[in-house]
């Protein structure tokens, strides 16, 4: 007899998730994932001036701010037929960067930690112990005795307290944690630094943008001048700016979140074992790669976009962009040409239509449309994006810089590549592909300021500003490796104002429900598929919590 | 019709402290505690006994230190909480650890699910300060369930204890980008439903960090909320216009434009009223305050204002690269009068009554400083 487990709100994630579940023998024998928001972004944007389309597209997201503006710009200037000068591409390139980075150390310490790191149980570590181990894993600065009493102190204050403000009715008794007291510490200790980081790292978004979250952007290019000459654009204050912000983006990401992730999940590492999603890996390049039109011609990017499919994690197979299509048999949809058919993006549509049960309700996945996310498919599978996809591809095509840190941390932790497909391994992934977009981030500042000193200083091109200058229909699509994974945007013009707008999103694609022939999405599948899925006590969760957090769900993405 | 809202704790004091400041000793502590303990004894108890749970129920009381927050996220992106994140005056740290004890949140918090909701409807039962991100639908309230409750419902238990609400960002303002026309879901801010409660809206899109953090500090500092404008907006933060205290003002007076974003003006920082600000319509500290540690706003790093504080933004401010009709140079001198009308005409019927009859007066405040002629 198997029982029903509901976890709603499905917290420390982007947006309103509730997963059900059900559960035999601390085991989970089925997953539904339902995406409960939706706000309607794809047909507000319709009738509106394609330049404005990235403000509008932003607001999808607030965690990662700026990836659905540039993929809206890339997507509109695809339409129009726009290029852009290569200083306008550096910055969106550093832009781009420093969201993902900035996004994978908050997920990691703000958003899933929690679910390995112990803070009641970091009140018996020995501040000396945990500062040993920290400086055992590298020069990080802030690893002193000092920095671990301190950080203990304010868990103790906080405990003593009795008001364990977001601690409170945490797990804290629950057998998953498996930390040495130690680790926990430093753990905690890290949490309270990667704060401090985000912050000062967030700043390169400011000086290109204005503000973070929500930094501006434009179609055409950029909209900040270059010119060395004035105090209120890029000048050699901002330069100097920027290469502090990047340097010490490498040191955090070298020195504190990679070194906390391959320690933690060595703690863990049964669960390379556990939450293998669907073993269907789709991506364009490595993070951060993105541009307008079929991803298959862009220049410069170092792989081909491609999938691994049925398991075999060896063998690239190319993509074909007229593949990608999205299914409403399980979304609370209608479809023109009927619930069960697919409808490529371009002839996307979006008419939403609730009937699941009006609130309060107990439950929802007792009727076939349980959610409010599409179920994106490409041609006939159901695929996994996210950082695990592209770097499980690029280890495919052969990329020397993650041929070397695969292999090396995989023989550090004793684990096959297959394992990779995983809670943990997804976990990994993410934390690796940060130390290479960081790496990165140091060559393409590098390009920009030493372009800037051959008097490069064009970051905007007015050719297409005018609306007069564009096509009376057309339509584009735009497409960047996010955060989360794939993201793609599809637009057609007509008049010089948008016609349709569709947004396929990573979390679209991992979070979705069943297909027509029953496949289940990423997260339903790590969860239910194996039937192995370990859950020790419905009243707490956590190890739900791991697999779903491994995915880094961001639900006002998948439904916008 | 505004419910003055009961006293709030100030920060770094206890629940004795407070009490004693409010004329109540620790005698008529324990007389309370007393009547406690026999509730929650639900039975006889002899006197000896009521006398040492009343003790022990006084001092715990007596040392409760921190307000109870609880921050609800509704029908939004999650910028807002970001932005918090970033706040560098008043960390999202201190604020967490040391100024209130957030008990829920829904981006932060450790608990999920059945023991998330335990935390919010214990939390929900005291007194507490209550921050809300994110729009209300209307339309139908499947668009936004959370723990299996409509978006109201969450909403409104929230509030019912609360002793200061505070609506952050655009769409607990008033909807931002989800009730743009057409307004799928019916999207409405904190204001349209919790009708009869004063709402403090910290609007922006999303506001700046410190102004968030500032709005609570200054709850926890004074006891009270705010003073605020006619949309509920703290003056402390919104009382002047962006225009008013833009660094490009002195281009704007001597009529020196940015005509195009690749132009000579643009590289020396002229002003971008032709490029379609929104600062001469917009009240907001962002030239001010600035983002991210006082890095820079919008304006500075060189792309026009989009107006994100004021209702509707996404209607009433759009298409975003027209210049505003009022700004010189433009061709028709409009008087603030017209603006006006344009603007609501604009807006449509996107506006309540109130929100119509702010904008008027806000026309006819603008017009008090006249354009300058730009030749
Ligand atoms: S129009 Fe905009 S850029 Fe020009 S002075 Fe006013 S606020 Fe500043």
């Amino acid at each position: 007899m198997s029982t029903r487990v509901v976890i709603d709100p499905l917290t420390r994630i982007e947006g309103h998730l509730r997963v059900e579940l059900l559960a035999e023998d601390r085991r989970i024998k089925d997953a539904f994932a339902c995406t409960t928001q939706f706000r309607g972004v794809e047909n507000v944007l319709v009738g509106r001036d394609p330049r404005d389309a990235w403000v509008f597209a932003q607001r999808i997201c607030g965690v990662c701010t700026f990836t659905h503006g540039l993929c809206s710009i890339a997507a509109v200037e695809d339409a129009i037929g726009y290029p852009i000068p290569v200083q306008a591409k550096l910055i969106r390139d550093l832009m781009m960067r420093t969201i993902l980075i900035q996004d994978h150390v908050i997920h990691f310490y703000q958003l899933q930690a929690l679910d390995w790191v112990n803070v009641v149980t970091a009140l018996k570590a020995d501040p000396a112990e945990a500062a040993r181990i920290g400086s055992s894993l590298s020069n990080w600065t802030g690893n002193s005795r000092g920095a671990m009493a301190e950080t203990q102190e304010t868990v103790k204050k906080i405990v003593e307290s009795g008001q364990l403000s977001i601690f409170t009715n945490g797990y804290w008794d629950h057998p998953g944690y498996q930390l040495p007291p130690a680790v926990d510490l430093l753990a905690v200790t890290h949490y309270l630094q990667a704060l401090t980081f985000q912050r000062e790292m967030i700043k390169l978004h400011t000086i290109f943008g204005g503000k973070n979250p929500h930094p501006n952007m434009l179609v055409g290019g950029m909209a900040t001048p270059i010119n060395m000459d004035n105090e209120w654009t890029i000048n050699q204050v901002r330069l100097d700016q920027l290469k502090a912000i990047v340097a010490g983006t490498q040191t955090f990401v070298e020195q504190v979140y990679y070194p906390d992730v391959l320690a933690i999940m060595g703690f863990y590492k049964e669960w390379f074992d556990i939450g293998a999603a669907n073993p269907n890996l789709m991506a364009l390049g490595l993070a951060g790669t993105w541009g307008s039109g079929d991803p298959n011609l862009y220049r410069g990017n170092r792989l081909e976009p491609g999938l691994l499919l049925d398991g075999d994690f060896r063998k690239p197979v190319p993509f074909d962009l007229s593949k990608i299509v999205e299914y409403i048999s399980s979304g609370w949809y209608d479809y023109s040409v009927g619930a069960d058919k697919a409808l490529p993006p371009w002839q996307g549509e979006t008419n939403p239509n609730y009937t699941g049960p009006q609130p309060p309700y107990e439950w929802l996945s007792d009727r076939p449309k349980y959610t409010w996310d599409k179920a994106p498919r490409y041609g006939d599978k159901a695929v996994q994006v996210g950082p695990i996809a592209r770097m499980l591809l690029a280890y495919a095509q052969g990329e020397p810089s993650v041929v070397t840190m695969l292999d090396a941390a995989m023989a550090q932790l004793g684990i096959r590549l297959e394992q990779m497909n995983s809670t943990a391994g997804r976990t990994l992934a993410r934390a690796m592909e940060s130390v290479l977009m960081a790496r990165e981030m140091q060559a393409v500042f590098a390009d920009f300021a030493g372009r800037i000193l051959n008097g490069d200083t064009a970051v905007f091109n007015p050719d297409k500003w005018e609306p007069s200058s564009w096509p009376q229909a057309a339509k584009g699509v735009g497409f960047v490796e996010a955060p989360r994974g794939l993201l793609s945007h599809w637009v057609q013009l007509e008049k010089g104002a948008i016609k349709n707008y569709q947004c396929v999103v990573p979390t679209t694609w991992n979070a979705s429900g069943r297909d027509p022939s029953g496949q289940m999405g990423a997260f339903e599948y790590a969860l239910a598929h194996s039937k192995q899925h370990p859950l020790t006590d419905k009243d707490k969760p956590l190890e739900a919590l791991r697999t779903v957090h491994s995915f880094d769900p961001c639900m006002s993405c998948a439904v916008h | 019709m505004l419910v003055p809202p009961p006293p709030i704790w100030r920060a770094g004091e206890t629940l004795g402290e407070q009490l004693a400041h409010a004329g109540v000793s620790r005698r008529d502590l324990l007389k309370f505690a007393g009547r406690m303990a026999t509730l929650i004894a639900m039975g006889p108890l002899l006197p000896g006994q009521t006398a040492a749970i009343a003790e022990t129920i006084a001092d715990k009381l007596a040392s409760v230190k921190k307000p109870n927050a609880v921050w609800l996220q509704l029908q939004e992106c999650t910028g807002c909480l970001e932005s918090t994140l970033r706040a560098g005056h008043t960390s999202i740290e201190e604020l967490v650890l040391n100024m209130v004890s957030l008990n829920y949140c829904e981006l932060v918090m450790a608990a999920s699910g059945n023991a998330a909701n335990a935390a919010l409807d214990a939390t929900n039962r005291e007194p507490h300060i209550l921050v809300i991100n994110g729009s209300v639908p209307t339309a139908n309230a499947g668009y936004c369930t959370i723990g299996g409750k409509s978006t109201e419902t969450i909403l409104r238990e929230a509030a019912a204890n609360a002793t200061a609400i505070l609506a952050v960002g655009s769409c607990a303002f008033d909807g931002c980008v989800q009730a743009a026309a057409p307004n799928p879901t019916g999207a409405v801010g904190v204001r349209d439903i919790l009708t009869g409660r004063e709402v403090v809206n910290v609007s922006g899109c999303p506001p700046i960090a410190d102004v968030i953090t500032a709005t609570i500090v200054y709850v926890l500092t004074y006891g009270r909320t705010p003073p605020v404008d006619e949309l509920g907006r703290p003056l402390f933060a919104y009382g002047a216009r962006i225009h008013d205290n833009c660094p490009r003002r002195a281009h704007y007076d001597a009529g020196q434009f940015v005509t195009s974003f690749s132009d000579q003006a643009s590289r020396e920082g002229h002003c971008l009223a032709h490029m379609g600000c929104k600062g001469p319509d917009t009240f907001s500290p962002c030239p001010v305050i600035k983002w991210n540690g006082e890095i820079s706003f919008p304006i500075q790093a060189g792309h026009p204002c989009l107006g994100c504080t004021e209702p509707h933004w996404f209607d009433r401010n759009t298409p975003f690269y027209h210049a505003l009709p009022n700004i010189p140079g433009m061709g028709v001198e409009s008087t603030a009068n017209k603006v006006g009308a344009v603007a609501l005409a604009a807006v449509g019927v996107g506006i309540a009554a109130h929100g119509v009859a702010t904008l008027v007066r806000r026309h006819l405040r603008s017009d008090d400083d006249t354009p300058p002629s730009s030749d």
